[in-house]
């Protein structure tokens, strides 16, 4: 017996401006939807930053409710943790072709009081995250960052950017995915980025130590409630960067971890670095094909697995970089690139924005 | 060679491009040129008639897969998979190639003029009379020659001064047929356990003479040096063992 079948992988698209100027929701979209053909209309989604400039100072809480009494019970519990500055439905256009979906609301909220000196803001806001997701039936959070937000959702790129109405967006920096969903269902909250806080991830590939990292997270209060492998990624970054403040490039070290074999033939003291990250981090790699995009306020990472099991494309032209899992897709954005390449397998691209540098910027990484 | 179709790619979906390509090619036309190509998947898929196809923008995953008949030549990159399970003529490429170029390669050439991806020629073979090349003027990933059967692969790194590798690690790994030739010195630590390193005999070097002389002919236009090229000596590698990894697998 036979049967028609479609061979592809997921796709990705990333378009940052350094100087933070605002790309018209247009060129990501039209970036991701030129490879369209990697994904299966079963998932798409995109995450912009610097959107939400009238409350740059409030968490966005994107949260997604399988219907309106679901949305009554988090509403409650929204109101006894947080201070509601505003809040509205996540405005939506009507598509032919979307016929069961959830529904969308988003919230620019502050914790209700100064948390106490034992836990922060953030962790404040991830702990609601958490529990919104694992103990309210029905109710997932989309994205919690400050001045971002994700879309997602079942359908093709092109059709989730016109239910979502990102042509209406401007940001200084896009995440995009297609998907393509192979050992994980295809539903609203599976669809890439995921996120949290001001992280959010979109990946091609699979991370077959799932289970592994899951415990680990889970020793530090993460809950992965999504049913996707990707969800871990951004928990680690959030964990590795966030909360244990690792350099980002040592980070990313732990994600894709350098080989045995290339350890041993390092000098003492980066071996003695490497030896450690791997022997305290060893839960935190990931295994598996992937290419990830990572972006949060501070700018963009792209990301191979350490044997390059997945396609990743970088550019760039003036102010902007660009990365995709395809030339073409930058391209279609970015006709004349000053320069395009491969990265290289394991080894992070960075790109802060200029007014984050400081804080962002890492040596030894491949270079813009 | 004929007055070529000229077919406007952009924002033509591929497979209504191939579509009138072959359709085309029914009608008796031998010679295209594609503007504006961005991404198109499958360009000379298949395909077994003797023709030209020229392609101008980047061309997309699978570029000439299966094909036996054309010439590809692509003024500008390619994506990933250029010359999948390819069984003859050949694809020239002026600019840099992504992964898994030459995959299964069994017969026809590939001449990349810059760098090329990961995992370049993996499982490439031989049959009989055909034998197929790989020949790349830039670098190249980790895997370059992996499971490699047949063939031969040529790479260059003529556009770099840096000390970066040449090629990157596990170059060969599971090789158990051809032979690579790599112009400059590899370090030994990033070869496959399944190649050794011989020595370049005369007969190597009138082989990589005569392949060469029609690499830098189908790159007139950057005046490669052939006799420069061929000045720096070439690491040879070749199979340890016709079949690496027999033990493991009989029972």
């Amino acid at each position: 017996m036979s049967w028609p079948r479609e061979i592809s992988g997921c796709g990705l698209a990333g378009i940052i401006s350094r100087k933070r100027e605002l790309i018209p929701g247009e060129e990501i979209v039209t970036s991701i939807v030129h490879q369209k053909e990697r994904g299966n209309q079963l998932g798409a989604g995109f995450a912009g930053y610097g959107i939400y400039p009238q409350f740059p100072d409030y968490y966005a809480l994107h949260i997604m409710y399988d219907g309106p009494y679901v949305r009554e019970d988090t509403e409650e519990y929204i109101k006894g943790r947080f201070v509601v500055e505003h809040f509205e439905g996540i405005p939506t256009r009507r598509v032919p072709s979307i016929m069961d979906r959830p529904i969308f609301y988003r919230y620019f909220v502050v914790p209700v009081e100064l948390p106490g000196e034992e836990i922060s803001p953030d962790d404040y806001v991830m702990a609601a995250v958490m529990e919104i997701n694992e103990k309210i039936d029905g109710a997932f959070v989309i994205s919690s960052g400050k001045n971002m937000g994700a879309f997602k959702g079942v359908g093709g790129p092109e059709e989730i950017a016109e239910f979502f109405r990102i042509d209406e967006y401007e940001a200084h920096q896009w995440i995009a995915h297609t998907r393509f969903p192979t050992n994980t269902p295809g539903w609203w909250g599976g669809a890439h980025p995921f996120t949290l806080l001001d992280w959010a991830v979109v990946h091609n590939g699979e991370i077959s130590s799932y289970g592994i990292n899951k415990r680990y997270l889970e020793m530090f209060g993460y809950k992965c409630t999504l049913m996707t492998d990707t969800e871990v990624v951004a928990y680690l970054v959030d964990l590795l960067v966030r909360r244990h403040r690792l350099p980002l490039r040592l980070a990313a070290d732990v994600l894709a971890a350098p080989f045995w074999k290339d350890i041993d033939r390092m000098g003492s003291r980066e071996n003695g670095l490497f030896t450690a990250l791997r022997m305290v981090y060893g839960s935190a790699l990931l295994n598996g094909p992937f290419a990830v995009l990572v972006a949060w306020n501070g700018g963009m990472m792209g990301l191979n697995d350490r044997i390059k099991l997945r396609p990743l494309v970088a550019a760039i032209d003036g102010d902007r970089v660009y990365m995709a899992s395809e030339e073409s897709a930058i391209r279609a954005v970015c006709p004349h690139p000053t320069r395009v390449w491969a990265p290289k397998a394991g080894d992070p691209v960075i790109v802060p924005f200029d007014d984050a540098r400081d804080a962002w910027e890492v040596k030894g990484c491949q270079s813009l | 060679m004929s007055e070529p179709l000229i077919i406007d790619a952009q924002g033509l979906y591929y497979r209504d491009l191939n579509q009138i390509i072959r359709d085309k090619v029914k009608e008796g036309v031998t010679h295209f040129r594609l503007l504006n190509v961005n991404g198109q998947r499958y360009i000379g898929a298949g395909i077994t008639d003797d023709i030209l196809i020229e392609v101008y923008g980047v061309a997309g995953q699978d570029l000439g897969i299966f094909m036996n008949g054309p010439t590809i030549e692509v003024f500008g990159n390619a994506q990933d998979c250029v010359g999948n399970t390819m069984q003859g003529r050949k694809i020239v490429v002026h600019g840099m190639a992504g992964d898994v170029c030459g995959y299964g390669m069994r017969g026809g050439k590939l001449h990349i003029l810059r760098d090329v991806g990961y995992r370049v020629g993996i499982h490439m073979k031989t049959y009989r009379e055909m034998v197929p090349v790989i020949i790349v003027g830039g670098r190249a990933g980790d895997f370059f020659g992996e499971y490699m059967a047949g063939g031969i692969m040529v790479l260059l790194n003529l556009w770099n001064d840096d000390s970066r590798s040449t090629v990157g690690d596990y170059l060969a790994t599971g090789m158990h047929g051809g032979v690579i030739y790599i112009r400059g010195d590899v370090d030994p630590y990033i070869m496959g356990k399944e190649v050794g390193q011989v020595e370049v005999t005369h007969e190597d070097r009138t082989l990589l003479k005569g392949l060469l002389e029609e690499y830098c002919k189908d790159f007139s236009s950057y005046s490669l040096d052939l006799h420069g090229i061929l000045q720096v000596p070439f690491t040879k590698l070749v199979p340890v063992s016709a079949r690496p990894y027999g033990k493991v697998y009989a029972y």
